[in-house]
This record gives C-alpha cells, sequence and structure tokens, in this order.
C-alpha cells in the first residue's frame, strides 16, 4: 500500500488515508441532531448542540482543504492528469450548484409567471391576481440593486485581471487583483444586509418576502463562500504559493466567482426588474 | 451443462497473486473505517444497505401482516407509520444507492482498467453522509415515525402531520449530498481514468448505465434537496411558499418532488440495466445485440427521464393540456425501454444458454421490467390513471420495477460478482433455488395488487372491504415467500464466505477486464495498466470460445 507513492507507474493520484470524512460527517451529524431538536424544543442545549457540530464542520472544512493545499503545493501529487480531473470534478460541483438555483427559480415563477391562474383560487386571491402581489412595495432595481450589480461585475473583472496577472506571473497584479475584488464582494455582502434590513417585506408569511429571501439570500451565501475562498488564495498568493502553470485553487475560486455573478444577474433580471412591476421596469 | 461452468473456467487464470488482495492487505478497524480503496467502500456501502434493506422490509413485513385480514393488526396511525418509513427507507436508503454505491464503487474502476476512483477521500465521505443520513431517519423512526407517506405532500406534512417529519425530510436531504458525491465521481472517473485503448464505444454497458444515472443524479437531486429544505423550512417557520393562504402553491411540492423522483426512478433500473447487459451476454455466450442502440437508449432514457414528471399528477389539478403533453413524454421513454427489452432477448437468440443463479436473476429481470413497463403506459394513458390512480394498480406497477426489477438485478449482480469480491464461489443449486423463490415469490405478492388496484382498493389504506381478503391474503402469503427469498442469499453468501470454493480469476470466462486480476484484486487492482484492444461481449458460441477486452482468445 505504502509503495504506492514509492514508485507510482502512472499518473493518478491515489491517497492517503485521511479522517476527514469520518470527522465531517460525524460533525454533520451532530448538526442535524441539533438542528431538529432545536425545532422541536426538545431541550435546552439543542443550539448549543447544533453549534458543536457547526463548528466541527467548519474544522473538517478546514482540515481537508489544508491537507488537498498542501498535497498540490508541496508533495506534487497533482500531475496534469490529476489536475485535469480535478477540473472535470468543479465542473460537476457547479453544475450541481445551477441545479440548486433552479429549484429557487422554479418556486419563484410557480407564483410569479401565473398570479390569475384559475387552479388556484385562494393564492390568486390572497395576492390579488398580480405580480408583484398587491400591497408589496418591492425595491426600485435602477437604484441600489443597480449599484451592487454593478459591484459583482466589476469584481468579476478584477478577479480576470488576477487571473491574467498570474498567468503573466505578475505577482503583485495577482495580489492586488484579488484585494480589489475580495473588497468588491464584502461591500456587496454589506449592501446586501442593508437591504434586508430596510426591506419592506419579511421573509416569512408572504410568498413574495419567501420567494425573495430565499432565492437571493441563498445567492448571498455563495458570495460569502466564494470571498472566503477568494480570501484563502490570497493568503496563498502571499504565501507565494500558485505557478502561471499550476493553480487549480485559484481557477476553481474564479470559476464559482463568476458563476455567483451569472447568478446574480439572472436574480436581477427575473426577481428585481422583471418582478418589480411595470413602474420599476419603465426605469422610472 | 450449467453447473460445470465453474471447473471450465480454467484457461483464462493468471499467475498466482503476488501481492495481498484488497481484502487482507491491511486488517485493522482504522484500516477499514479510513480506507480510500474503492472495494472496501463498496463492501462498507454494502453492509449499510443491506441493513436498511432489512428495516425497510421489517416495515414491509408489517404492513403486509396487517393486511392479510379487513381487521387488520396494528392501530390505523402506526399503519401509516409503518408504510411512510418503509417507503423513505426503501428509496432513498436501499433502491437509489443499491447498484451504484455497491457495484459501480466495485466495478466502475476495475472494468475501466483504473486504480481507484477520481476522488478517493470524496468516496468514503459519500459512505459517512450516508451512514448519518441513515442515523437521523432511525431518529426519526424512533421518535415516533413519520406519517406522511414517502412522497412528503404538502399541506399534509407542511401544516397537519404529527410525526417526526421534520427530522425524515432532513435524513433526505442530507442523503441528497452522499448521492450527489458518488456521481460526481462516477462521471469524473469515467470521463478521466479509462486505461489505454478503453474508448467510449468499447466500454462495458454496465459503466455506460452508471454513467447515465450518475448525470441523472448530479443534476436531479439538488432540486430535491432544496424542496426538503423548503418543507423544513416551511414546517417551522411558515414561510408561505407551499400554503396558499399565504400566497404559495401546494402542488409546487409536488412538481419539484417528482422532477428529483420520477428521474429516481431511473436512478433505479438504469444500474440494473447495466447488470442485465452484463450478465445476459455472458450466460447466453453471445455478444450483446446492438451495443450501439444500448448506449444511445441508455443516455436518451436518462435525459428523457426530466420531461415525464407531471404524470405522477393527473389529478392534481393540473392543466388538461400539461397532462396531454406529459402522457405524450411518457410514451416517448418506452421507446428506448423497449428497445433494450428487445436487445436483451435478442441477445439470447441462437445463444448456448446457462441457467445458473446471475442468468435466472438477470431473465427475472428482463420479465419483471417488461410487465412493470407496460402497466406504465398503461397508467401513462390520462383516462385509464384518472381511473387507478392511488390504488394498488400503481403500487403494483411501480414494485414491479423498484423491487422485481432492480433487486433480482441486485441479487444477479451480487451473485455474478461475487467471486470477485470475495474469491469464493457461492453454491449454485441454493442459488438457483433462491432465484426461483424470488420470482415466484414476488409475483405471487405483487401481482394479486394489481387485480386489487383494478377493483378499486386505495394505495395507503390500512383496511379494506372484506371481500378483497382473498386476493390481500394470497399478497401476504406472497410476501412471506419473498421474504425467506430475500434472506436465503444471506445465509448461503455468508457461509461461502468460509467454505465456499476458491474461485479463479475468471470463473464465468467472462470478457471484462474486471475478471483480468486476480479474485479477490489487490489493492491497486492491475498489476499493470491494462491496455484494451477489443469491444466488450465477444462471446462466440459457434467456435466455443471467447475474446477478453484485452484481446486474448480463450476456449469456453
Amino acid at each position: 500500500m505504502a509503495d504506492a507513492h514509492a514508485k507510482p507507474q502512472h499518473d493518478y493520484h491515489l491517497v492517503d488515508p485521511s479522517p476527514w470524512p469520518a470527522v465531517g460527517s460525524v460533525s454533520a451529524f451532530i448538526l442535524a441532531v441539533g438542528l431538529i431538536t432545536w425545532m422541536h424544543h426538545s431541550f435546552a442545549a439543542a443550539p448549543y448542540l447544533f453549534g458543536v457540530g457547526a463548528i466541527g464542520v467548519l474544522y473538517t472544512m478546514l482540515g481537508w482543504w489544508r491537507d488537498v493545499i498542501n498535497e498540490a503545493e508541496h508533495l506534487g501529487f497533482h500531475t496534469r492528469v490529476v489536475q485535469i480531473s480535478h477540473r472535470y470534478g468543479m465542473i460537476l460541483f457547479i453544475a450541481s450548484e445551477v441545479m440548486f438555483f433552479v429549484a429557487w427559480f422554479w418556486a419563484y415563477f410557480s407564483t410569479a409567471l401565473f398570479p390569475t391562474d384559475i387552479h388556484q383560487v385562494m393564492r390568486a386571491d390572497f395576492i390579488g391576481h398580480v405580480w408583484p402581489p398587491k400591497g408589496i412595495e418591492t425595491f426600485n432595481p435602477w437604484h441600489l440593486p443597480l449599484l451592487y450589480t454593478l459591484i459583482l461585475l466589476t469584481s468579476g473583472t478584477t478577479v480576470t485581471w488576477a487571473h491574467h496577472a498570474l498567468l503573466h506571473d505578475d505577482r503583485d497584479g495577482l495580489k492586488w487583483g484579488l484585494v480589489l475584488t475580495i473588497a468588491l464582494g464584502v461591500s456587496f455582502t454589506c449592501i446586501q444586509a442593508y437591504e434586508y434590513m430596510h426591506a419592506p417585506f419579511h421573509y416569512a408569511g408572504h410568498i413574495y418576502g419567501a420567494t425573495f429571501f430565499m432565492a437571493t439570500g441563498f445567492h448571498g451565501a455563495h458570495v460569502i463562500i466564494g470571498s472566503i475562498f477568494l480570501t484563502v488564495c490570497l493568503i496563498r498568493a502571499l504565501a507565494g504559493q500558485f505557478s502561471p502553470k499550476q493553480h487549480l485553487g485559484f481557477e476553481f475560486a474564479a470559476w464559482y466567482w463568476h458563476f455567483v455573478d451569472v447568478v446574480w444577474l439572472f436574480l436581477f433580471a427575473c426577481i428585481y426588474v422583471w418582478g418589480s412591476g411595470a413602474s420599476h421596469a419603465a426605469g422610472h | 451443462m450449467s453447473s460445470t461452468t465453474a471447473e471450465r473456467a480454467a484457461a483464462p487464470d493468471t499467475a498466482p497473486p503476488s501481492e495481498p488482495s484488497y481484502l487482507t492487505a491491511e486488517n485493522t478497524v482504522a484500516s477499514w473505517l479510513l480506507t480510500k480503496d474503492h472495494k472496501r467502500i463498496a463492501l462498507l456501502f454494502f453492509v449499510s444497505i443491506t441493513f436498511f434493506f432489512f428495516v425497510g422490509g421489517a416495515a414491509a413485513t408489517l404492513m403486509r401482516l396487517n393486511l392479510a385480514t379487513p381487521e387488520g393488526l396494528l392501530q390505523p396511525s402506526v399503519y401509516n407509520r409503518m408504510f411512510t418509513m418503509h417507503g423513505i427507507i426503501m428509496v432513498w436508503f436501499f433502491l437509489i444507492p443499491s447498484i451504484p454505491t455497491t457495484f459501480g464503487n466495485f466495478f466502475v474502476p476495475l472494468m475501466i482498467g483504473a486504480r481507484d476512483l477520481a476522488f478517493p477521500r470524496v468516496n468514503l465521505g459519500s459512505w459517512y453522509v450516508f451512514n448519518l443520513s441513515g442515523a437521523v431517519v432511525l431518529y426519526s423512526l424512533i421518535m415516533g415515525g413519520a406519517d406522511t407517506g414517502w412522497t412528503f405532500y404538502t399541506p399534509l406534512s407542511t401544516s397537519y402531520a404529527n410525526g417526526y417529519v421534520f427530522a425524515a425530510a432532513m435524513a433526505v436531504f442530507i442523503n441528497g449530498f452522499s448521492t450527489i458525491m458518488t456521481s460526481l465521481n462516477f462521471i469524473v472517473t469515467i470521463h478521466r481514468m479509462r486505461a489505454p485503448g478503453m474508448t467510449w464505444m468499447r466500454l462495458p454497458l454496465f459503466i455506460w448505465a452508471t454513467y447515465a444515472v450518475s448525470v441523472v443524479m448530479l443534476t436531479a437531486t439538488p432540486v430535491l434537496a432544496m424542496d426538503t429544505f423548503l418543507l423544513a423550512v416551511e414546517r417551522f417557520i411558515g414561510v408561505g411558499v407551499f400554503d396558499p393562504n399565504l400566497g404559495g402553491d401546494p402542488i409546487l411540492w409536488q412538481h419539484m418532488f417528482w422532477f428529483y423522483s420520477h428521474p429516481a426512478v431511473y436512478i433505479m433500473i438504469l444500474p440494473a440495466m447495466g447488470v442485465a447487459s452484463e450478465i445476459i451476454p455472458c450466460y447466453a455466450r453471445r455478444p450483446i445485440f446492438g451495443y450501439a442502440g444500448m448506449t444511445v437508449a441508455l443516455m436518451a432514457i436518462a435525459i428523457l427521464s426530466f420531461f415525464v414528471w407531471a404524470h405522477h399528477m393527473f389529478v392534481a389539478g393540473i392543466s388538461i393540456y400539461a397532462g396531454v403533453v406529459f402522457s405524450l413524454l411518457t410514451f416517448f421513454v418506452a421507446v428506448p425501454s423497449a428497445i433494450k427489452v428487445f436487445n436483451w432477448t435478442v441477445s439470447l437468440h441462437k445463444g448456448r444458454i446457462s441457467f445458473d443463479a446471475p442468468m435466472l436473476y438477470a431473465l427475472g429481470f428482463v420479465l419483471l421490467f417488461t410487465i412493470g413497463g407496460i402497466t406504465g403506459l398503461m397508467l401513462a394513458t390520462l383516462g385509464v390513471d384518472v381511473d387507478v390512480h392511488d390504488t394498488y394498480f400503481v403500487i403494483a406497477h411501480f414494485h414491479y420495477i423498484m423491487v422485481g426489477a432492480t433487486v433480482s438485478a441486485f441479487f444477479g449482480a451480487l451473485h455474478y460478482w461475487w467471486p470477485k469480491m470475495t474469491g469464493r464461489l457461492y453454491p449454485e443449486m441454493w442459488a438457483r433455488f433462491a432465484a426461483i423463490l424470488t420470482y415466484v415469490g414476488f409475483n405471487l405478492t405483487f401481482f394479486p395488487q394489481f387485480i386489487l388496484g383494478y377493483l378499486g382498493m386505495p394505495r395507503r389504506w390500512y383496511t379494506y372491504p372484506a371481500e378483497w381478503q382473498s386476493w390481500n391474503l394470497l399478497s401476504s402469503a406472497g410476501a412471506s415467500i419473498l421474504a425467506v427469498a430475500y434472506v436465503l442469499p444471506l445465509l448461503y453468501l455468508g457461509w461461502s464466505l468460509f467454505w465456499g470454493r476458491k474461485a479463479g480469476a475468471n470463473p464465468w470466462r467472462a470478457t471484462g477486464l474486471e475478471w483480468s486480476t486476480p479474485s479477490p484484486p489487490p489493492t491497486h487492482n492491475f498489476e499493470r495498466t491494462p491496455v484494451v484492444t477489443a469491444i466488450p461481449y465477444c462471446y462466440d458460441p459457434e467456435h466455443d470460445s471467447f475474446v477478453t477486452q484485452e484481446g486474448a482468445r480463450y476456449a469456453g
């Protein structure tokens, strides 16, 4: 078994045994039981159980990620062949993420496209046969939402800048591109938090707020994850890691960031612009 | 003639292995629980799903006992929980992971000539996540179980059900990540790690089936995950997505649920089709008929499976035009399915068929799948479906597909690959007996349910009018036979682990790469990377010989 690393006759990476799948799953189990007992009000310590599980999951991510970086950077296990496999893996991961968002858009359009559906008498009465529903004051898409759409799009260009800088071995360009991207990502999150606090509708008790907060919130979580991903890349860049030839971690962060960008464009177009009704859509 | 199959195997065996097998390489508990070897992970999965198979089976036993008499045995509320837990456990904790996580995990790398899956740690993670979700579902069961039916229909599940619906939905949610991890791993492995010469059109059909099913798993599962997430949020916070009083739509749950769960039916059946495509040529000693058509049919089924979901909802209040479209699309799925049945059947023509246990299971698979498929066409017909919707006709139909076909193929695969996985031969006569008993028991259990359904017995009722008792009793009696047929392999396969005859590298004289390495295989599968020069299933009944995928011709 150990001789697999001694003289590999192939380009594949046969990894060493790892504690992380086990540790992560046990933590996730504690997290799940904590959440269930919390929701059922089974005992007072349930939220803490949830917290312990969450810390375990985060610790797993940290440890697993560190192992992979170590294998890539210092142990040289990521041959060309392995890198291509990782690319496929990341593409498929993003593909499954796309399907997660399909579900949110489905939930949204299910009501938004058919506010007058004759099969849905109660729903139609409740929303007043119109979308956005009667009594819902939507955000003006050309105000704050347009601003942070531009912020996110700009961050897409800065991450591309960082990528090209890396390809040309321009380390300063890489660092500044990443710093700017992270700064833009964080400001997106801050503005979104501001918007949430000033939202004239609530996440519970109404279909508009429910679909709005679910879809944009799930996206917002992805922005935060993407920002963390980019921050890890920045730390690695500052530590002198990544070469013009091998920088999968950076590439995946950039792919992920672009994916988050594209999803936002759909959210902006569908929920903010189209979904805000005729008055806003005209650009007033 | 067929009982001598194993003896005639001598020719293609290779020299005795120079490396220890994956089973004996290391034998500490940690070496199993922290393993990254796809073969060991396959066995871990096998243990887990076997456990859940018997938990789900216990619930089914109680249901059939209850239905043996109109008076029943269980409290109605207990009966509700039993059929719910039976459905949840059997669908997500046995059928969906069954063939992919055990035989897929074990044989995808072996059949394509790879050392392991692309992401071994993710593979182990998948097993841990599976067990964690299993622990959550057991937790839900112990706390009293859910009573919504495995479909969790809203508003019953959000507003009215009393059980541990939240925990059960969480279990399904978490289980989805195990599925996604496994499917992602398979797709990357099949794309990237094929041995030299193993082109796409030389892949064994089991690999094509695993590939097709992985694509479905990867794309359909996230939608279910979000659906169950919304259900949980709805139940505890009342966001309103499924509540018409808050502008939501209870039918949305059904749409998103079936957008996953109809493809999930193909998740269960596609790997079974792959297994049948391995076994039938081997025991008929004939090349598979229409290999290219089989691959296209597999992918066509996988893609079409995404466009038929609303045929579960013909009476849910969807528009009549949508009903017509989904009815038509459902008929389309019959085309590639029929191509497959036709090709398996023609593959037998002029073969030298030996009715060994795997072949009996595979033929049982084809027959039961055909019955299940044809009754599926009856259900796809709008008018008929409105009549028999939510009756035992539907129950019988999908059990023919999911239990009759898939579980038969699962047992077929288990017997076919048992020598490779364990290095031991199973007792042939016992296995044939179990295969025939499965077939008899299954038909006795579920054929009466077609009749009951047509008479109008609704599904999920704990009682029924006395005049239906004879059919119900027949069904319960059949279930007891089926139970014996399912327990029996556990006993003789367990026996064979210790006292079975040692198996050579290629006891069935099959052509795949998995048979070119010792039984059981060494940890890294192959001593040298195999080079593929031939298409699979080069069996030649006229000259009594076969050509392996590495291009070697042997007698037999």
